[in-house]
């Protein structure tokens, strides 16, 4: 927890490096929270807090429950235990509640999840006008600004089948942002593309990034999470294992888990 | 003065006949082995044994007016006769409108007429004004017919206002506690979901007990194309709504719900249409206090509705099967609530998958409607069936033109919704890769 109230810290950065905008204000907070699938304990005593403007990595090795993780912080998994404060409302039961932080939490998807029957530009104004009630042409309006944003206004009376796997996860980001969200969440965003396409993803990322998103990305690009995460965290077996600044999580892990993961996916 | 100049293109050249035009296409087609030859001298001699003399009846020598069955006697016409089109010629108002009064056999025209009329604007895509169509098909179009066909001015006592008085607030309560209690709904949209039911049906009620100077006929006086119809139209439009809603129940988180649907899904699928007739029209009178007694064509609306409502909902389910969790997720994680979500990205999808199930449901419902004979309603089938003991046209062809007939009228309405089905599959195809 200490840790998690250090300011951005200035070091030798790589040029690229992206400027941190960390504030005083929490985005996410997660107390001792337990998650269970029948009798599997997937998410042991998990503790986190996201600052405002924070840009976390959360990586580890398959099955470690990164992806249930932040699920839980939207709510498409339910914890059992602990607490889960986003934006300053605690999630429960309460219907209301969670509808409210959907709004405000954005998502995407390892596979997309574009609505195939609906134009890019229908996919990207849908729950602005539905949820958050905003006129149709404002809401297509606001909508061409992401999609030019994310380098596609071209394809915006296309169809989703229509697009290559970059293309589409592009208009996944532009539609989550057209909620205009404070929070983005990514599920390994780039893990279901090709190669080639993989920089197109991670361009928008990096940019949003510099805009002051406060992100929660689970990604094994561990380049991605050297320019832009201000934190690491290391997941294994429903634990947060290890959190750290990108620098030391590289260079100096501490615990020997880590230390073994990183020599598998960093050659 | 001749110009050197084309006033036409100039012929495309054709590919080589071997390949294509009439020679290619039989050559490839039915001549294209040493078996497919046999088969097709097979087919021919079939087709020779099977059509020529379905024209000869059908056309050549057929009847096609008379008077009365003399026209249709061999003897008395001194050659052989094929099909009586004549019985069908004189019988046509009763095919038609039943034994629905000649001098308003007008108002049943008029229900056909608008009927038609708002469907085929509403089934073009390229028309516009869809929603207003919809709206005055599905809203205002019901009420219409119900009034011209059965002249309105039914009688209401107080006592249904008390009940539905009751009933209003019950449904208040349930959305008070579904609000409060479960939390499942919003309270507003609660109250705005009984209102939107309450206040058209209030309305309704109070149009259709007016007197609108319609002289009253009896549902028994209908008949032939008309219970066709009306039949088959409330099953289909009534099952469509029903069986979603169930469908969604049916997979539903809430353990009550979910019982509910499936008790009432498997009940319905699992006892004959011919069951559910007889007990609407037989057994159901048995068990309604003394004096209550409602339309007996009703009863058989509400039974027919309910058993293909059964049918239609696990066609559904079928569809919403095959949406992957992850469109349920993108949804969710945009802030979607439950109905948006089911409207607006899952149902298009899944309803979209099972066109053909459903149009199969609808065809299925469609030529079912001929059960209806078995407790005393006369359909179309039913109607002609019932003119074959007319003494004046007892010739021996006459039950099978009028067969004929009745085959004819099923097919063009079945074929019709096959062809919209394939077309509309079609057309909503965006070519989705995932
Ligand atoms: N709906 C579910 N029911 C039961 N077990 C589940 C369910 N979803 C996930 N699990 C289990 O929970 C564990 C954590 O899953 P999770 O998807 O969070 O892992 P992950 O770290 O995201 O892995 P990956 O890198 O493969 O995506 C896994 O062992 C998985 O089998
Ligand atoms: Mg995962």
């Amino acid at each position: 927890m200490a840790q998690a109230k250090r300011k951005a810290a200035p070091k030798k950065a790589a040029p690229k490096k992206v400027k941190l905008r960390v504030s005083d204000e929490v985005a996410v907070q997660i107390i001792s929270m337990n998650k269970w699938y029948g009798d599997f304990h997937v998410l042991r005593d998990i503790d986190l807090t996201v600052y405002k403007g924070e840009r976390i990595v959360i990586c580890g090795p398959s099955g470690s429950g990164k992806s249930t993780l932040i699920r839980c912080i939207n709510r498409l998994e339910e914890h059992q235990q602990g607490k889960i404060v986003v934006d300053g409302i605690e999630l429960t039961d309460d219907v209301k509640k969670i509808d409210e932080i959907r709004r405000e939490v954005g998502m995407v998807f390892q596979h997309f999840n574009l609505f195939p029957h609906l134009t890019i530009l229908e996919n990207c104004t849908l729950a602005p006008i539905w949820v958050r009630k905003t006129p149709k042409a404002e809401a297509e309006e606001v909508a061409m600004k992401y999609l030019e944003r994310v380098k596609i206004p071209e394809q915006a009376g296309k169809y989703p089948g229509q697009l290559s796997g970059g293309q589409q996860q592009r208009v996944a980001i532009a539609r989550s942002l057209c909620m205009n969200p404070r929070i983005m969440l990514f599920d390994e965003p780039t893990s279901a593309l090709d190669p080639e396409m993989i920089k197109e993803v991670l361009d928008v990322m990096v940019n949003l990034a510099e805009e002051g998103m406060t992100m929660l990305v689970v990604t094994h690009e561990m380049g991605f999470a050297r320019q832009v995460a201000n934190k690491v965290i290391f997941m294994d077996e429903g634990q947060i294992v290890e959190q750290n600044e990108p620098e030391q999580f590289f260079s100096n892990p501490k615990s020997e888990r880590t230390k073994m993961f990183l020599s598998q996916i960093l050659h | 003065m001749t110009h050197y100049v084309r006033t036409k293109d100039a012929p495309l050249l054709p590919p080589p006949a071997s390949t294509t035009g009439i020679v290619g296409w039989l050559r490839e087609n039915l001549f294209s082995s040493v078996t497919n030859t046999i088969l097709t001298f097979i087919g021919l001699y079939l087709i020779y044994l099977i059509v020529p003399p379905i024209i000869n009846w059908g056309f050549l020598s057929a009847v096609w007016t008379g008077e009365d069955g003399d026209a249709c006697r061999s003897e008395k016409v001194g050659r052989a006769v094929g099909a009586c089109w004549a019985f069908v010629e004189a019988k046509f108002g009763q095919i038609i409108y039943g034994r629905y009064p000649v001098e308003e056999r007008w108002r049943v025209t008029l229900v056909y007429v608008l009927g038609f009329g708002a469907l085929i604007p509403m089934v073009v895509p390229s028309l516009p004004y869809k929603g207003l169509n919809a709206l005055f098909l599905l809203a205002i179009y019901p009420v219409v017919a119900f009034i011209l066909l059965t002249g309105g001015n039914i009688d209401i006592g107080t006592g249904f206002w008390i009940g539905f008085a009751v009933l209003v607030a019950i449904l208040l309560g349930v959305a008070f506690f579904a609000a409060s209690v479960a939390k499942i709904i919003e309270l507003r949209d609660g109250i705005k979901g009984v209102a939107m039911f309450a206040v058209p049906f209030a309305a309704v009620v109070l149009v259709s007990s007016a007197d609108l100077g319609l002289a009253p006929v009896e549902t028994s006086l209908w008949g032939g194309l008309l219970v066709t119809l009306v039949v088959a139209v409330t099953g289909i439009v009534a099952s469509m709504p029903i069986g979603i809603l169930l469908a969604l129940g049916r997979r539903s988180q809430m353990p009550i719900i979910r019982l509910f649907c499936i008790a009432f899904i498997e009940f319905w699928r699992g006892v004959p249409l011919i069951t559910v007739l007889f007990m609407s029209s037989v057994m159901l009178p048995l068990f309604l206090p003394e004096g209550v007694n409602f339309d007996k064509l009703l009863r058989v609306l509400i039974g027919v509705a309910l058993f293909s409502a059964a049918y239609m909902a696990e066609v559904v389910r079928g569809g919403l099967q095959a949406i992957p969790r992850g469109q349920y997720e993108g949804a969710m994680a945009l802030g979607l609530s439950y109905w948006k979500m089911m409207r607006m990205i899952v149902l298009p999808q899944a309803l979209k998958m099972v066109i053909p199930g459903i149009v199969n449901t609808f065809i299925g419902l469609f030529k079912d409607t001929t059960l209806v004979l078995i407790v005393g309603l006369f359909d179309l089938l039913g109607i002609i069936q019932l003119n074959f003991t007319d003494p004046n046209w007892s010739t021996p062809s006459t039950s099978h033109s009028g067969y004929a007939f009745a085959a004819i009228l099923f097919f063009v309405f079945c074929f019709g919704m096959s062809r919209y089905s394939i077309f509309m599959e079609n057309r909503l195809d965006t070519g989705h890769r995932n």
